[in-house]
């Protein structure tokens, strides 16, 4: 089998990224945006960050994805397709895309850390490291991160709520 | 689990760097091509998880939990983020019968 895992899934997750920018329907996005997080989940696993990828698949593929689908259908848009950028500024952002990539990876190539990742610690990713990781050193971030959780929800419920005549 | 792991051995990290490279250039990509508000809110993800892929694969390398630590309080954040930006996306349809983001170009002025 040797590397060819992520080799293959790596090329899923390119694949699957690339029809969620073009998809012409938003709705395919969203699908295929799912199948896209579900390859990082395999990746996360292949890291062995096993923790990592229940949350990935937890909240990316479960919360997230189901507020997108909510949202898309919601707002009722198959029948107006979005009116197309113009095939210029296209071509324009497609050029602007591939110059980063390339700037990218020409300027990490020199940097070269070709080494092969090596797992020392075999439960590096596992729960009950990280919950001793994050209820020790990070335990301030994650309280405040509960706080902006609370703020991010109060926040979206007053953004959304229709405005009510003002009567009195 | 360990069987599975043994052969991610062999896998270079430069190989993770190019890969979350080319996954965050598509996503910046789409947030140049598409006029879709939910579509360039995806590729803003896309962005997002390119980063979480390459900062746990760090944390693999350096043998430090910290990185995965980070990993979770981005995805606490992205939930956040989803949350406010979906509703002001609501806001915006609402107002404008439309998502496309031309029609918020006066908010320039």
């Amino acid at each position: 089998m040797g590397t060819s895992v992520f080799y293959f899934v790596a090329t899923l997750s390119v694949v699957f990224a690339l029809m969620v920018v073009f998809a012409k329907n938003p709705i395919h996005s969203v699908l295929y945006l799912i199948l896209t997080f579900f390859t990082f989940t395999v990746h996360y696993v292949l890291l062995n960050a096993q923790f990592l990828a229940v949350v990935n698949f937890i909240v990316y593929m479960g919360a997230i994805m189901v507020l997108f689908l909510f949202v898309l259908m919601l707002l009722n848009l198959n029948k107006d397709n979005e009116p197309n950028k113009s095939a210029l500024l296209k071509i324009v952002g497609i050029i602007a895309g591939g110059c980063l990539v390339v700037t990218l990876i020409g300027s990490l190539k020199s940097v070269a850390i070709a080494n092969p990742l090596v797992l020392k610690n075999p439960n590096l990713g596992l729960v009950e490291n990280l919950g001793k990781e994050l209820f020790g050193p990070f335990m301030l971030p994650f309280e405040l991160s509960s706080l902006l959780l609370l703020s991010a929800m109060v926040g979206a419920v007053l953004l959304t709520k229709k405005e009510e005549k003002a009567n009195g | 689990m360990g069987s599975l792991f043994e052969n991610m051995q062999a896998v270079p990290l430069n190989h993770y760097i190019w890969f979350c490279a080319i996954i965050f250039t598509i996503g910046v990509v789409g947030v140049l091509v598409r006029r879709n508000a939910i579509v360039i809110f995806m590729s803003v993800e896309l962005m997002l998880n390119a980063v979480n892929l390459l900062l746990a694969a760090f944390s693999v390398h350096h043998n430090d939990p910290s990185g995965q630590v980070f990993v979770f309080f981005i995805m606490a954040l992205a939930a956040a983020e989803v949350a406010v930006g979906l509703s002001i996306i609501v806001m915006v349809y609402r107002n404008t019968q439309s998502i496309d983001i031309n029609v918020l170009n006066r908010l320039k002025w």
